[in-house]
């Protein structure tokens, strides 16, 4: 990482520890959505980026959310204790889904229709378990401020948390970016068999970046539902936020550090000011502009947002060493 | 046999005919384009919304405003593939599925826009028919016979004319044809529309049965994905047969357990379908 981009980056989180001394709640409270949010988009990425398009991730949210609200609302049990049990549960979600698929060499659309058949078997599960957990109506959490409870009062010790579990997303995306086992996967999105003939353990690697993503997914299910203190099985699992979670991570670009992270800032921020803009009377005005965006990003630029801006500077700057990194998707490269 | 039960099957077998016509459309366009729309059960919200305008708002009789409204969603869908399809044709497959990913979200939320969250029905209720000791809904039973129709239509079309010769053509060589002469922009163009048509016509069916709303394409839609898939992609007889097994397993596990529940059975069993045999159920 060169000295510029780690400066750059120190000023940037000097800036986003500031933010809970100095903004409004509202500011606060569409902040901690973008870090949540920007966490699960970070998540996806991580499988997207390599040619693993899950439509499902979903499935992993919702698990993510219900097991620690089910836990504490019926069990008293700590969502300290309950979120690793979800992180579990997702995890093993991911490899029953991960190693059949692997192993039969499920991919590209047929890979994304298997995870979204996941992601409708979990949201129509929660919804006929309805005596549980409240089927469509969704599920209020039992209120106790407290750490134990992990829910706060004062929305700044939640942006806090948020905070962190968002820079240990950028963490792990970075460790598995610069992990050997990054050319790997990039090689087997290239050429799986090839990849496979020259010693690489194709099923190990896709499981291991599966079961990750899966994991990280539902601890940002389970902070949003700490967070919100409500959970809804079509807000969590529906097919629209499988999709919207695709979308925000291309949007962004997923071969970025921050991209599924500017992905979520976009789609949030667009969708609260119009909002403000024109109030209720224009609901889906939001996700009107969002969807003509995306199919004109899938057409013109798969790389993202940041993708371009980075082709942009790359281009201006004619700097070789780090111009030749952001790849465009590898999705897009495909024949 | 359980009179419920018998219910719950003639039931399955109606909304089979149903979703075959769903499936129909969805795999011509796959096998012909080799581009799976993943926003087609929104072209059929659309048809359902122009039959209520037409029908509930500017009552126009069902006769006309249904013919009306196939024409619309034949005409959306042949502008779905000139704006969106044709810049996206030599991309990745799953490139192309979420550019259309990007259309289904732009089509549920315009609507939302245009037409708000309501539910609407357009007020016309057919009685049931009473067979035996069974009651059977005569909205489904017009949607099933109108479905076989559609299917067949579609079928003489394919076999017997010189553009479904040509159509059937282009989906086993895509190269080839265009040096034979056929002009594999425009072929492209009749399916997508033809595609568009048969959604107007399922958009017709349904809407005899349920009230339109813009997300009603989400609880259709992934389940006829799956029909398809399990009929194998492109496979037109096989998503049709497809669409009757699903058909059966919602309706019956909807008698034994619940509605959901049955619905999991059904994603469930696509999920081990497409382990065991990912050619679908009548793939070679």
């Amino acid at each position: 990482m060169k000295k510029g981009t780690l400066a750059a980056g120190f000023v940037g989180l000097i800036g986003l520890i500031i933010v809970p001394f100095v903004a409004a709640d509202y500011i606060l409270h569409i902040a901690i959505q973008i870090l949540i949010w920007g966490f699960i988009y970070t998540a996806w990425s991580m499988m997207g980026r390599f040619g693993l398009t899950s439509f499902g991730h979903g499935a992993f949210l919702g698990v993510g959310a219900y097991v620690p609200a089910l836990l504490w609302n019926y069990y008293g049990v700590t969502p300290w204790l309950g979120i690793p049990v979800a992180m579990a549960v997702t995890v093993l979600l991911a490899i029953l889904i991960g190693y059949p698929s692997f192993h039969l060499r499920v991919v590209g659309h047929y890979f994304a229709l298997v995870t979204l058949a996941l992601s409708q078997v979990v949201l129509l599960s929660l919804v006929a378990a309805r005596e549980v957990t409240g089927g469509s109506l969704g599920m209020t959490l039992n209120v106790v401020h407290s750490w134990l409870a992990l829910q706060f009062a004062q929305k700044s010790v939640f942006y806090g948390i948020a905070l962190v579990v968002w820079l240990v997303g950028l963490v792990v995306w970075w460790r598995v970016d610069t992990g050997i086992g990054r050319v790997a996967l990039e090689a087997i999105s290239e050429d799986e068999i090839a990849a496979a003939s020259s010693g690489i353990n194709v099923m190990r690697e896709k499981l291991r970046v599966t079961m990750i993503s899966a994991a990280l997914t539902a601890l940002g299910g389970a902070l949003l539902t700490q967070y919100i203190q409500y959970v809804n099985p079509e807000v969590v699992s529906g097919v629209a936020v499988s999709l919207q979670i695709v979308f925000a991570a291309i949007a962004g670009g997923m071969g970025t550090l921050l991209g599924p992270t500017v992905g979520a800032f976009f789609t949030i921020v667009l969708n609260e000011s119009l909002r403000i803009l024109f109030g209720i009377h224009f609901i889906g005005a939001a996700n009107t502009i969002y969807g003509i965006l995306l199919i004109l990003f899938i057409i013109f630029m798969p790389q993202g947002i940041v993708g371009l801006i980075e082709g942009i500077s790359a281009r201006t700057v004619r700097d070789a060493g780090e111009g030749a990194a952001p790849a465009a998707a590898p999705a897009s490269s495909e024949p | 046999m359980d009179i419920f039960l018998l219910e719950a099957v003639v039931d399955g077998l109606l909304l089979g005919g149903v979703l075959a016509l769903l499936a129909l459309g969805l795999n011509l366009i796959f096998g012909v384009i080799d581009v799976v729309w993943i926003c087609y059960v929104e072209l059929v919200m659309c048809g359902m919304y122009a039959v209520y305008w037409l029908y509930a708002y500017f009552g126009l009789p069902f006769y006309v405003a249904g013919p009306v409204a196939i024409l619309f969603v034949a005409g959306l869908g042949a502008l779905v593939h000139l704006l969106i399809i044709e810049p996206v044709l030599n991309f990745a497959p799953i490139n192309q599925l979420l550019a259309t990913g990007g259309l289904l979200f732009f089509l549920q939320s315009f609507a939302t826009l245009l037409f708000s969250t309501d539910f609407r029905n357009i007020g016309l209720h057919l009685a049931p028919i009473e067979l035996g000791e069974i009651d059977v809904s005569k909205a489904r039973l017009l949607a099933f016979a109108v479905a076989l129709l559609g299917a067949g239509g579609l079928y003489l079309f394919l076999k017997r004319t010189y553009l479904g010769t040509a159509i059937r053509a282009i989906s086993q060589d895509h190269e080839v044809m265009g040096l034979m002469g056929v002009s594999q922009r425009s072929i492209y163009f009749i399916t997508s529309a033809i595609g568009g048509g048969l959604a107007g016509l399922a958009a017709c069916l349904l809407v005899l049965q349920y009230d339109v709303h813009p997300f009603i394409g989400n609880s259709f839609g992934p389940i006829t994905f799956m029909i398809c898939v399990l009929g194998g992609l492109g496979n037109m007889l096989g998503g049709f047969a497809a669409a009757f097994i699903m058909s059966q397993i919602i309706a019956v596990g909807g008698y034994y357990f619940s509605i959901e529940f049955s619905y999991v059975l059904a994603f469930l069993l696509f999920i081990v379908m497409i382990f065991v045999r990912p050619q679908g159920i009548f793939g070679r």
